[in-house]
């Protein structure tokens, strides 16, 4: 009790404050202190943004996206090949499936990472738009079926496709070792960078006009319409600040990792398709913190446990989301707002009954 | 595109794939017979139907291999053990999601497909199966035509089941307190049928149906661990056109989507297939949802 007066009198903001301060300070600190874990911790990041960005559509408006791993790998094969496309032939490079290396200069190697990043995430907002003009007239089961096809389609397209190495998949171009810091450590740092802005632009966005326009189709969507708003315009921008960030995390991944299969690491549907839609489930669907609780309660569990299933992890996955959308739908997150609405603003009226007192009934999931 | 060339050159080759698509579409229409049965009664897009399929093809794969039974005794074994897995997957899993919202049916549904697909990954490892069934060819157009005597006798065996279980669904209790629930379950419920039951029997006969399937695709097909979600898709895709509870329907559609994936995979080649069973389901998805826009109706 004492604990609750003292933060209640530091004021809320200051408390929130220092939170993220803290977080910022062991983010920053977590590579120095932890060298061997540099590349699990950038994973982690990379899983956050994933999670956030599928939370958008499934959490936040309701579509269940099965499809955003397109996105991933659309970010990751297009970072690849701007980065070899600007300093050779990348049709050559592919076919020589890994034996003909570039020798890039640093200031090369950075400039060709920042453009491909960026031309990823630019391709996949204009593929969400075209996609979305026909994919998001669809509802409920439909949508869910019509993306996870996409998702599945785009894998199977991109292993037949000679240009980008086809079923033997593309290799990034080699990371220059006169850079002088460690290859990882950039790799952190970015994907701790994109996790930040991921994190404040969609926070920025649910507090507005927005949040609650996609949170009004998800309720229902006809009655949205009806009120007038564009739900179409709004379902689009939706899916493109999505795919916008999902690129980006695909464009570090495809680098951290070093190769990218086609069927295996860009349009991963078993690993980081699922994960997505898991690790949102699992904080809390439909709330700000839930996928970066679900994020970071997955990757550690997975980092820790999974080694010793020896090949079974999969099987486990599978297990994993039955159990957790069968037996743990609200997620962590939405379990502790309904165990303790106070703690996230909503005042609980004592005098009126229980059901008045049930945070979505008074300001939906906010 | 030398490929259509030759299509349009020697009428044959088209025959031949209209024929092997026509034998393919057998076990599609099977499996989204089952698709489209749980759909109805139980409201739910099983993702996972795919994943009886493969399942049953292994148990009558791992019958002949290790047991050294003939391989058509695989078919009941298949169905007969499917049918069990069905019901245990409705008691334990599938009666929590019936009525629950969509996006817990089908991301349930989802997680199971995962299970068996990699369980399966895990006991028989990622290699294509099949059994030899040691039956040859019939040959027709100074050999231009060739047509196995496997499949056309799994297509035989696929239209059996399709006439049993029609049967069954017309005249036996069961099969018509199944059709009572679909139309209303709450009818149905006041009508002193136990809904419960029925949609525990429902869910394990789909399996039942898809790993008889299974067993004949492992003869005249293959089967390996990673094929379930294409099979319920071509099943979704199927029920999707031809609509709910319109038999017909489902073999006409699942014959189209045969000799349509045949056609794809000899003038795209055989690379593109799968993704050309994908992005026609997106396709159909789009172009349905655009013609019920144009009709200005209430959707579903």
């Amino acid at each position: 009790m004492s604990a609750a007066q003292l933060a209640t009198a530091a004021g809320p903001k200051a408390r929130v404050a220092g939170g993220y301060t803290a977080l910022l300070i062991v983010s920053l600190l977590a590579p120095l202190v932890f060298p061997a874990y540099v590349t699990q911790f950038a994973f982690l990041w990379v899983l956050v943004v994933i999670a956030l960005c599928w939370n958008v559509m499934g959490g936040e408006m309701g579509y269940n996206s099965f499809g955003n791993i397109v996105f991933f790998g659309v970010g990751m094969y297009a970072t690849s090949v701007v980065q070899v496309g600007l300093y050779g032939d990348v049709g050559a490079y592919t076919a020589a499936k890994g034996g003909l290396a570039l020798d890039l200069t640093v200031t090369q190697y950075f400039v060709g990472l920042g453009v491909g990043m960026f031309a990823g995430a630019l391709l996949a907002v204009a593929l969400a738009g075209i996609l979305g003009l026909g994919m998001l007239g669809l509802r409920g089961h439909y949508f869910a079926i019509g993306t996870l096809g996409l998702g599945i389609a785009a894998a199977e397209l991109a292993a037949g496709w000679d240009w980008i190495g086809a079923g033997s998949g593309m290799v990034p171009p080699n990371y220059p070792d006169a850079a002088g810091i460690d290859r990882t450590t950039v790799f952190y740092y970015l994907a701790f960078i994109l996790a930040v802005a991921t994190f404040f632009t969609l926070k920025r966005l649910r507090r507005g006009r927005f949040g609650l326009a996609i949170n009004a189709i998800r309720d229902d969507e006809d009655k949205a319409e009806a009120m007038g708003l564009h739900t179409t315009r709004y379902k689009t921008v939706a899916w493109c600040v999505s795919a916008f960030f999902t690129a980006f995390a695909g464009g570090i991944v495809g680098n951290i990792v070093g190769f990218i299969d086609p069927r295996t690491v860009a349009f991963a549907g078993v690993t980081y398709g699922v994960w997505m839609v898991l690790m949102t489930v699992l904080g809390g669907k439909g709330t700000l913190w839930g996928p970066v609780v679900g994020a970071a309660v997955f990757h550690v569990t997975q980092e820790l446990f999974w080694t010793y299933l020896l090949g079974w992890q999969r099987v486990a996955l599978g297990l994993l989301i039955v159990l957790i959308v069968v037996f743990f739908p609200k997620g962590i997150v939405g379990y502790i707002r309904d165990k303790w609405p106070e703690k996230f603003g909503y005042t609980v009226d004592e005098s009126a009954t229980g059901a008045a007192a049930d945070p979505a009934q008074q300001g939906g999931t906010r | 595109m030398d490929n259509i060339q030759l299509l349009i050159e020697t009428p044959p080759f088209a025959l031949q794939l209209v024929i092997e698509g026509v034998l393919l579409g057998g076990i599609f229409a099977l499996a989204a017979y089952g698709m489209a049965l749980v759909w109805g009664v139980m409201n739910i897009i099983n993702i996972v139907q795919g994943e009886w399929v493969m399942l049953g093809g292994f148990i009558a794969f791992a019958l002949a291999q290790w047991g050294g039974v003939p391989s058509l005794f695989g078919i009941p074994v298949a169905a007969a053990a499917l049918f069990a897995i069905g019901w245990l997957a409705y008691h334990t899993i599938i009666f929590r999601i019936v009525d629950r919202d969509l996006f817990t049916s089908i991301l349930a549904t989802f997680g199971l497909s995962i299970l068996f697909q990699q369980l399966m990954n895990q006991i028989f490892g990622a290699d294509v199966r099949t059994l030899e069934s040691g039956l040859g060819s019939w040959y027709f157009f100074n050999s231009m035509v060739s047509i196995s005597q496997t499949k056309v006798l799994g297509f035989v065996l696929a239209g059996v089941i399709a006439v049993v279980l029609t049967i069954f669904m017309r005249s036996s209790r069961m099969g018509q307190a199944i059709r009572a629930t679909a139309q209303n379950a709450r009818a149905a419920r006041i009508l002193g049928i136990d809904t419960d039951r029925v949609y525990a029997f429902t869910y394990g006969l789909n399996a039942a149906v898809c790993g008889a399937a299974g067993a004949i695709v492992v003869m005249a097909f293959t089967i390996h661990p990673y094929q379930g979600l294409i099979y319920t898709v071509r099943s979704f895709t199927i029920v999707v056109i031809a609509g709910l509870g319109n038999l017909p329907g489902v073999i006409a559609s699942a014959f189209g989507l045969g000799i349509a994936e045949q056609y794809a995979g000899f003038t795209l080649g055989a690379e593109f297939q799968n993704a050309f069973v994908f992005l026609l389901l997106v396709v159909i998805l789009v172009a349905r949802n655009l013609k019920l826009q144009r009709r200005r109706e209430v959707l579903r």
